[in-house]
C-alpha cells in the first residue's frame, strides 16, 4: 500500500506524532520523519546501492572516473541502456500492483517490432512504424487481459501462452530473418541527442513521468490498487475489475510498443528473438523496487532505480572487464538483499519512527 | 444493455481502421538469397542426371538468419538437382523434437539423410539407428561422437575462426606499428561450444603475436543484444584499436552502437559473412574491414555430396571412388580486395 492509499482510506490511524508539536521549528528531520519524504524513505536502499555501485566503479577504474566528459557519457550510457527496459518496467509495475503478472512483455516488443519493420510497414513511413508497434502492443495486451478477466485464466498461464504463441508470431512474419530498419528518422532515435542529453532518456522520463501521475493522482491509479490489494472489495465498492484488468494488460502491451520502437532504432532492426528474457528483467526490477508480487502494493519510482541498479551493474562488470557469469550471479544476489531489506527496513524503521506498520 | 454511445462508436470505428491498416502491413516480401552450385555438365561428368535419389533432410526451426539460411540453402540446392528428391521436416525447438522427427523420416525409407541436429550428442543414437538400416547418414555442422553414427560430416571451423579474425588483426595492427594495441572482442551467446571454441582460436592468434584481449562483451546473437554489449564495451574502452564480433547478425548492432556513439577510432572484423556485413566491406564507408567466414554454403554442399553418395559417386577430382568421411571448410577472410568474389557466398 502506498502513503496516498495509507491517507485516504485509513486517515482515522495516521498517528498524531507526524506533526511537530506547535511552537517547534520543523527540523530536518522531522522532515524526513514526514510524509513528505516517504519516497526518499522507501527508496533509500536502492538509492545507498547505487552509491556503493558508483564507488565502487570509481576505486576499480579511477582513471575513466578522473575524466569528467566520460563520467557524463557514462551516466548517460547507463540511462540509456536502462530506457527500453525501464518503460517496460513501468507497464509491468501496474500489472503486478493490479494484482496479475505479465510473462509475455519480451515476446510482444518482438512481435511489435518484427510486424513494424516488415518491407510493407516501412513503406508507410516514419509514422505508419511507430502506429503499428502501438498498435501490435496494445491488441496483443488487450488480448492478454480478456483472456484473464473474461476467460478466466490465471495471469501466469495466460501470458506464458502468449509469450510462447507471440514469439511465434514474430517469427512467422519476420520468416526468421534479422529485418533491418532503412527508416532513417527511426534509426536517429537512439543517436539524437537534444540539449545533450539522448532522447531515449528524455522518452524514458516521460514514460516515468506519466506512469508515476497516472498511479498516483488519477481515478485509474488507485483503482490499480484497489484491484490489486482486495479484488472482491474493489468490485463491492463499485469497481469494474475485469474491464480495469483488461485495460492494466493493454497498459503493459503499449508500453511494450514503445519499447519495441526505441529497440528497434537502438538495434537499427528487428528480429524476433529480439527483447530476449526482458520479462525476468522487467519483473526484477518492479519487485526490488518494492512492488508487492502480490499486488496491492508498488511504485513507480522504485521500478526505476530497481532498472537504474540493473543498468549500473552492467556497467561496473563492462569497464572492469569481468565475465558475465559473474554478473548474473550478483544480480541474483542483489535481487535477494533488495527484498530482504525492504522487509526488515518496513517493520524496524516503522517502529523506529514510532508508527504503525503500513502492512 | 450495450450503450451505444457516439463515444463508443468512434473507438469501435477507430480500432477496425486500425486492423484494416494492420493486416496491409503483414505482408513482407522475403529477399531470399541462396547459394548453390549449379554446375554444368561438361566440365564436371558428375553434374549428369543420374539415378534418382530421395533425400531426407532436417534441421532445427530458425530463430536466426544463418539456420535460416542452411534450411533455405538446402532446399535450393536440391531444386537444382533433376534427379533429387528433398523430403524436408522441421527438427521444432529441441532435440526430442527432432528425434521424433527424424523417426517419421526414416520409416519413409530415403535413401541418404542429411541433418543438422540440435546437439550431436543427443542425437547420437539417430545416427546409429539410420546408418544400421542402411541409409547414409549426413552429419551437418554439430558432430555425433560416435564415428559409427555418420557417413560423412561436413563442418565449419570455430577454432579457426577465432585463428582467423585474431591473424588478420593482428597483421593490421602490425603493418601500423601500434605498439600495445586495445582488442576488444564481441562474442555470442557465451555458454555455446563454439563460442568458446571461437574465442580459444582468437586468443590463441592473438597470443602468438604477443597481443591479447583488453574487453570482451558477450551478447546473444542477437541484433538488439549486439547494440547492448558493443556499447557497454565502447563504454569501457574510450580508446580502441580493433574490435572482433563473432556474428554478422548481431554485427547489425554492434555498428548501429558504434554510429551511435560516433567512434571511428578503430577497425572492425565480422564473423560468418552475411550479405549485408560483405556489401559494408566492399562499400568501406564504416569501421568494418573485415569478415571471417563460417558460410552456411555447406548445406548446399551437404546435399551435394549426399546426392554424389545417394548415386555410389565420388568427387570427380579426387582419386578415391568415394566421398570422404570427414570434411572441415576453412574459414576464410573477407576483405575489400576479395568481396565481389564473395558477395554471392553472402547470406
Amino acid at each position: 500500500m502506498t502513503d496516498q492509499t495509507t491517507k485516504a482510506s485509513l486517515p482515522a490511524q495516521s498517528p498524531p506524532v507526524e506533526s511537530p508539536p506547535p511552537g517547534k521549528r520543523r527540523s530536518p528531520s522531522d522532515w524526513f520523519k514526514g510524509d513528505g519524504a516517504e519516497p526518499l524513505r522507501r527508496n533509500l536502499g536502492l538509492i545507498g546501492v547505487l552509491v556503493v555501485l558508483v564507488i565502487i566503479g570509481a576505486v576499480t577504474r579511477p582513471e575513466l572516473y578522473g575524466d569528467a566528459t566520460w563520467v557524463k557519457n557514462n551516466t548517460f550510457t547507463i540511462l540509456q541502456q536502462a530506457s527500453a527496459i525501464g518503460v517496460v518496467t513501468v507497464g509491468m509495475t501496474f500489472v503486478i500492483i493490479g494484482g496479475g503478472i505479465d510473462l509475455s512483455v519480451g515476446a510482444i516488443i518482438a512481435v511489435a517490432g518484427v510486424w513494424s519493420t516488415t518491407l510493407a510497414t516501412q513503406s508507410y513511413g516514419t509514422l505508419g512504424m511507430i502506429f503499428t508497434a502501438i498498435v501490435v502492443g496494445i491488441v496483443v495486451g488487450l488480448i492478454n487481459g480478456v483472456l484473464i478477466s473474461y476467460g478466466r485464466l490465471v495471469p501466469f498461464i495466460a501470458t506464458l501462452a502468449m509469450m510462447v504463441a507471440a514469439r511465434g508470431v514474430a517469427a512467422q512474419i519476420s520468416g526468421k530473418q534479422t529485418q533491418v530498419s532503412a527508416n532513417t528518422t527511426i534509426n536517429d532515435i537512439a543517436s539524437t541527442r537534444p540539449l545533450g542529453i539522448p532522447l531515449l532518456v528524455y522518452i524514458l522520463a516521460l514514460v516515468v513521468a506519466a506512469g508515476w501521475v497516472l498511479l498516483n493522482r488519477t481515478t485509474f491509479g488507485r483503482r490499480t490498487v484497489a484491484v490489486g490489494g482486495n479484488p472482491e472489495a474493489a468490485r463491492l465498492a463499485g469497481i469494474n475489475v475485469k474491464f480495469h484488468t483488461v485495460l492494466l494488460y493493454a497498459l503493459s502491451g503499449l508500453c511494450c510498443g514503445i519499447a519495441a520502437i526505441m529497440l528497434t532504432s537502438q538495434a537499427t532492426s528487428a528480429q524476433a528473438a529480439m527483447a530476449n528474457l526482458y520479462e525476468l528483467d522487467a519483473i526484477a526490477a518492479a519487485i526490488i523496487g518494492g512492488t508487492l508480487l502480490s499486488g496491492g502494493r508498488g511504485t513507480i519510482i522504485g521500478a526505476l532505480f530497481g532498472v537504474l541498479v540493473f543498468s549500473t551493474i552492467t556497467n561496473l562488470f563492462a569497464i572492469n572487464n569481468l565475465s558475465t557469469e559473474a554478473q548474473n550471479m550478483v544480480k541474483g544476489g542483489i535481487i535477494v538483499a533488495a527484498v530482504l531489506v525492504q522487509q526488515f527496513r518496513f517493520r524496524s524503521l516503522t517502529q523506529l519512527l514510532g508508527r504503525k506498520p503500513v502492512s | 444493455m450495450i450503450d451505444l454511445s457516439r463515444r463508443r462508436i468512434l473507438f469501435g470505428g477507430a480500432a477496425l481502421g486500425a486492423g484494416a491498416l494492420l493486416t496491409a502491413c503483414t505482408s513482407n516480401t522475403p529477399q531470399e538469397n541462396t547459394q548453390v552450385n549449379t554446375g554444368n555438365e561438361e566440365a564436371n561428368p558428375n553434374a549428369a542426371p543420374g539415378q534418382k535419389v530421395i533425400i531426407g533432410f532436417s534441421a532445427p526451426a530458425a530463430d536466426h538468419g544463418w539456420i535460416a539460411a542452411i534450411t533455405n540453402n538446402a532446399k535450393a540446392q536440391a531444386a537444382a538437382y533433376s534427379d533429387v528428391e528433398l523430403k524436408a521436416v522441421e527438427a521444432g525447438a529441441d532435440a526430442a523434437t527432432q528425434r521424433a522427427a527424424l523417426a517419421t523420416l526414416i520409416s519413409q525409407k530415403p535413401n541418404v539423410l542429411v541433418m543438422l541436429p540440435h546437439d550431436g550428442k543427443e542425437l547420437n543414437a539417430v545416427g546409429l539407428e539410420a546408418m544400421r538400416a542402411g541409409i547414409p547418414v549426413v552429419n551437418l555442422d554439430r558432430a555425433f561422437p560416435d564415428r559409427a553414427a555418420y557417413r560423412l560430416q561436413i563442418k565449419g571451423d570455430n577454432f579457426g575462426m577465432g585463428i582467423a579474425a585474431g591473424t588478420y588483426i593482428a597483421e593490421q595492427l602490425k603493418a601500423k606499428n601500434v605498439a600495445n594495441p586495445i582488442i576488444g572482442e564481441i562474442p555470442g551467446i557465451d555458454s555455446l561450444e563454439l563460442t568458446q571454441e571461437r574465442s580459444k582460436g582468437f586468443v590463441a592468434a592473438l597470443a602468438s603475436f604477443g597481443f591479447k584481449v583488453a574487453n570482451r562483451r558477450p551478447a546473444d546473437f542477437t541484433a538488439d543484444g549486439g547494440q547492448k554489449a558493443a556499447t557497454d564495451l565502447l563504454q569501457a574502452l574510450p580508446k580502441m584499436d580493433a574490435l572482433w564480433n563473432h556474428d554478422d547478425d548481431q554485427g547489425i548492432g554492434v555498428l548501429a552502437a558504434i554510429n551511435q556513439a560516433s567512434r571511428k577510432d578503430f577497425f572492425m572484423v565480422g564473423g560468418a559473412g552475411s550479405k549485408a556485413a560483405i556489401d559494408a566491406i566492399s562499400a568501406g564507408n564504416s569501421v568494418l574491414q573485415a569478415t571471417v567466414t563460417y558460410s552456411p554454403s555447406m548445406a548446399s554442399s551437404a546435399i551435394s555430396l549426399a546426392r554424389l553418395i545417394g548415386q555410389n559417386k565420388g568427387m570427380s577430382d579426387l582419386v578415391e571412388l568415394q566421398v570422404p568421411k570427414e570434411i572441415t571448410l576453412a574459414s576464410e577472410t573477407i576483405t575489400k580486395e576479395n568481396a565481389a568474389k564473395y558477395a554471392k557466398l553472402g547470406f
